[in-house]
């Protein structure tokens, strides 16, 4: 029997503990300092989706599902799957992992853009920053739990971090792409005037990838609901943690509740931020 | 008394490029300091992988004039016209603009400069297409600093020069290709530049609307009388427009002169072929080949006296002009006869008032229909009416036979 030789082995594993013993010891203050601000952002966020009225929610949902997609019925549906979730008894549920996952598109959001724009600006920065970026996202996503558990103990903030790591990808990529594709005569259009790097980005780049950037943002925010389920794991709760509870139970139509409440929110996300997107890119080219 | 578009070349200069170099590659340095630099841009791009854009250029540009810097795709004059405000970085030389070398600038003194002393037109017009009109219009402005009130305002009067008045709240995307070069025109005049730099700005147009932009930034210059550099593959665009044109092949320019010099006398073969089928009609101008009348007549002489004037110098017609040599109109000789039949005392009643003129700066063909009509010369006036010269009519045709033949004999 063939055997892959000894002297070859990579205790790579080994060597990722140690470093994050290291990490551990010597930035704890600063990792307590960073889930302190996290949890604060996240409990604000849920203590206010959980504040405001039920049927205003509803009601907001559907006039800008509404006015963005310009069809009143699509306002109508997208009342009508948030009233279903209210009725299958997970509105509270609900707005706990919506809080999650806007606090995490927040947050990928401020860390994305800025990456995606160096990147943008830095071939170097492209070709490091892109596999590291690919890893990310072929990465199990299990696999960021116990880092996070690690580094913020088990709660809110590490499901926080965690989904932060899984959807910041895609924003940071399409901020990247956006800048990249516009058209080089523009810019030097812009420099001719004497037009500072700054001025160029804020006044004819960043403009003008925003559409691409939308793309990014919805893309972020369906992965990051997508992470909410894995997340609970850690301690999140909401939707995700039924999910987990009705299959520790073997519970099929609790699962299946919780379950299609995802899918929902998922639905009303994405629409809403896609159609915003397509609007963005229209108005570019009226 | 010799009428042509030469710049007067005693005027101030305003660019002065010598000796400029641009290699695009890596070896640029290695380049210019062997006598590889001498060869074709295929030999240097074979042996060398780097692309001559521009070899060893010089050449100035006074104030006012109009610059045309013509050369078919790949002649290196996109890339030169950019170096003057260095979008792209010369590899060699100096480019003075006042007196100031330009290539020693600081990032700070370029955007300076860029914002205040140039402005640039482009062939894909190069707009904003997330910004209105009127937002490209100030762009100029914004990126100074200015006020938006008082960008507005300013953006606001360049839109109406070039009269896309009512088009300020539009995208460019609603607009034409004519009318967005339009913009691309008033975003550049709107800084008030000195130097107007223009990169195949018509190219893209089609040739009805090129012809009727190229009319209408003739009169803009009129108004305007910028510093112009423009750039351009078309002869035909070149010779309309230009003072004086620099013509450019393989990154070098191989001839400059003023229209009517580089037909009538290309410097190579390379210029005898561009020009070969350039007709003379549209060179020629009547400032060009009017001549001096041997005599005028004036408005206080009697009409004996005009009667021996005439008679002096053989010819049965005379043009009658003011006491500073306002054009009045035509006496001819069948007229002067009968007001001295009739006794008539003055020369007022002898002249016709309207006779055909044209001004100096017309083409040959554009002097056809006045021709056609005309039995007698046509009078050239300037602009304030005063006479300059006149044309026979047999000396347009024979003027455009010899310019054919002039380079047909080479």
């Amino acid at each position: 029997m063939s055997e892959f030789p000894r002297f070859l082995n990579i205790p790579l594993a080994d060597w990722i503990d140690s470093f994050m013993d290291w990490v551990l010891i010597s930035f704890s203050d600063v990792f307590d300092a960073i889930g302190h601000v996290f949890l604060m952002m996240l409990l604000n966020i849920e203590r206010f989706f959980l504040w405001v009225p039920w049927w205003l929610i509803i009601a907001f949902v559907g006039i800008l599902a509404w006015r963005v997609m310009h069809k009143w019925t699509m306002g109508v549906v997208m009342a009508g799957l948030l009233v279903l979730i209210g009725s299958f008894g997970y509105w509270k549920m609900a707005m706990m992992t919506l809080a999650l996952t806007t606090s995490a598109v927040v947050v990928s959001l401020a860390v994305g853009i800025p990456i995606g724009i160096f990147m943008a600006k830095s071939d170097l920065a492209e070709t490091i920053i892109r596999p590291i970026l690919d890893a990310m996202q072929t990465m199990p996503s299990f696999v960021y739990l116990i880092p996070a558990l690690m580094l913020f103990g088990l709660g809110k903030v590490p499901a926080l971090f965690a989904t932060l790591i899984y959807a910041v990808p895609p924003v940071i990529r399409l901020t990247n792409v956006g800048i990249r594709q516009v058209s080089k005569d523009t810019i030097e259009a812009a420099r001719a005037f004497g037009a500072s790097p700054r001025q160029i980005l804020f006044d004819v780049q960043m403009p003008l990838a925003v559409p691409s950037i939308m793309v990014g943002i919805n893309q972020t925010t369906m992965m990051a609901l997508a992470m909410v389920v894995i997340a609970s794991m850690i301690g999140a709760r909401g939707l995700g943690l039924e999910v987990l509870l009705a299959i520790n139970r073997i519970e099929v139509g609790r699962g299946f509740e919780a379950g299609l409440c995802i899918v929902f929110l998922a639905i009303i996300i994405d629409r809403i931020t896609n159609a915003l997107a397509t609007q963005q890119q229209k108005n570019l080219e009226s | 008394m010799e009428y042509n578009n030469q710049a007067d070349q005693t005027g101030e200069i305003c660019v002065e490029v010598n000796g400029l170099w641009k290699i695009f590659g890596k070896k640029a340095g290695e380049i210019l300091n062997s006598d590889i630099r001498f060869e074709s841009k295929e030999a240097i791009l074979e042996k060398t992988g780097n692309v001559m854009a521009v070899r060893d250029v010089s050449f100035s540009v006074t104030r006012g004039e109009f610059f045309v810097i013509m050369g078919l795709s790949g002649s290196g004059k996109s890339t030169l016209i950019r170096m003057l405000l260095r979008l792209i970085d010369s590899t060699r030389g100096s480019i003075r603009v006042n007196g100031a070398d330009i290539l020693k600038y600081s990032k700070k003194q370029l955007r300076s400069f860029r914002r205040h002393t140039t402005g640039m037109v482009f062939q894909y017009f190069g707009l904003f297409p997330h910004r209105t009109v009127l937002d490209n219009v100030a762009y100029g402005l914004k990126v100074r600093g200015v006020s938006k009130e008082e960008r507005y305002a300013s953006a606001q009067e360049a839109v109406e020069t070039v009269g896309l008045r009512g088009w300020e709240n539009y995208h460019p995307s609603a607009l034409s290709g004519g009318m967005q070069q339009r913009v691309g025109i008033a975003r550049a005049l709107t800084i008030n530049p000195e130097i107007l730099l223009m990169d195949e700005p018509f190219s893209g147009l089609d040739p009805l609307i090129r012809r009727e932009m190229q009319d209408e930034l003739i009169e803009l210059q009129d108004k305007v009388q910028k510093t112009i550099i423009f750039v351009t593959h078309d002869l035909h665009e070149a010779l309309k427009l230009g003072d004086r044109i620099a013509i450019m092949r393989d990154g070098k320019i191989v001839q400059i002169g003023a229209p009517e010099d580089v037909i009538t006398s290309p410097a190579d073969d390379y210029v005898r072929e561009f020009v070969q089928d350039a007709s003379p009609a549209k060179v020629l101008t009547a400032g060009g080949i009017m001549e001096q009348p041997e005599a005028l007549l004036y408005e206080w002489q009697g009409p004996k006296a005009a009667l021996h004037t005439l008679r002096d110098i053989k010819e049965d017609y005379a043009f009658m002009v003011s006491r500073n040599r306002h054009l009045l109109g035509l006496v001819t000789l069948n007229r002067l006869k009968t007001v001295i039949q009739n006794d008539g005392s003055s020369l007022n009643e002898a002249f016709e008032p309207d006779p055909p003129t044209t001004s100096p700066d017309v083409i040959l063909e554009d002097l056809f229909p006045t021709a056609a009509e005309a039995d007698y010369p046509i009078a050239v006036v300037d602009e304030d009416g005063k006479f300059m010269g006149e044309i026979q009519i047999s000396s347009i045709f024979e003027n455009m036979i010899q310019g054919k033949e002039a380079h047909a004999d080479e």
